[in-house]
């Protein structure tokens, strides 16, 4: 590779990108014997509730508030998002406490940890934007209760949380959009780094198994 | 069912009291029943894959 190569940011990302992550790792077939347990399936069903809420709110978007708030199937994808809310919130919340008794940060996977811990708390914003934008009883009164505690904090001005534009917009372009990043990067480094073994591993445990 | 349902939910939660501790009903049961999806997933064994 000459030096001309070598100063190009492609180049200079295609081979860290193969250096840190490559394919085999990215698109692994086989997992060591510890992973065969029900504990490590809650971080996939996060995922794959995080998929229903994205396929069910672009549905919601595109369809709009006059259609899911009167029709049948209209109510129908509001309540799959509502409830594939609930479902990720309790597989996410699961899969904290499995990672958190196995420690999951050794390894050097403190970035899987941290990216792991910033999606739960940008969840918990996005999910709040979601109850304030119902426009009913139920969302008047969480923004009415809210608006004192941002108030009290002196951001009230900033993230106005009875504005509905400023809640519809973060809630259906901003967060969603960080959300996915970040989960998109906690994959990565899952990837990177491999699944981390139980505290009380055996060399005979970390064996892949097709 | 929706009926049933419908006359089930619309009323206000009840809230269970210790103190200044306070939880609803409906959030005790959901949190009871992750802790015993995280049993569970512990204590049951992983099917094996047929060779």
């Amino acid at each position: 590779m000459s030096t001309s190569e070598n100063k190009m940011w492609t180049a200079r990302l295609r081979n860290a990108w193969q250096r840190n992550l490559p394919v085999d790792k990215l698109l692994p077939d086989d997992q060591p014997a510890y992973v065969a347990s029900w504990i490590y399936v809650f971080g996939v069903a996060t995922i794959a509730a995080l998929g229903v809420i994205i396929a069910s709110g672009i549905v919601l978007a595109f369809q709009g508030p006059a259609w899911y708030h009167t029709s049948d199937i209209g109510k129908f994808t509001n309540s799959m998002h509502f409830w594939s809310v609930q479902m990720f919130f309790a597989f996410m919340v699961i899969h904290l406490w499995g990672k958190f008794w196995m420690a999951a940060w050794r390894g050097n996977r403190v970035r899987t940890w941290m990216t792991g811990a910033v999606t739960f708390v940008v969840s918990i914003a996005t999910a709040f934007t979601g109850y304030l934008i119902q426009t009913n009883f139920d969302s008047q009164w969480i923004s009415f209760e809210a608006k004192d505690g941002f108030n009290s904090v002196g951001v009230g001005a900033w993230f106005t949380v009875t504005n509905l534009g400023q809640m519809l917009l973060l809630h259906v372009a901003f967060l969603p959009l960080i959300l996915g990043v970040i989960t998109f990067i906690h994959v990565l480094m899952v990837r990177r780094r491999g699944v981390v073994p139980p505290i009380d591993a055996l060399p005979f445990d970390m064996e892949v198994r097709k | 069912m929706t009926g049933w349902l419908a006359s089930f939910l619309n009323h206000p939660a009840t809230y269970l009291k210790w103190g200044w501790f306070q939880i609803s009903i409906s959030n005790l049961i959901v949190i009871l029943i992750m802790l015993v999806l995280f049993a569970a997933a512990i204590l049951i064994k992983f099917p094996k894959e047929r060779e």
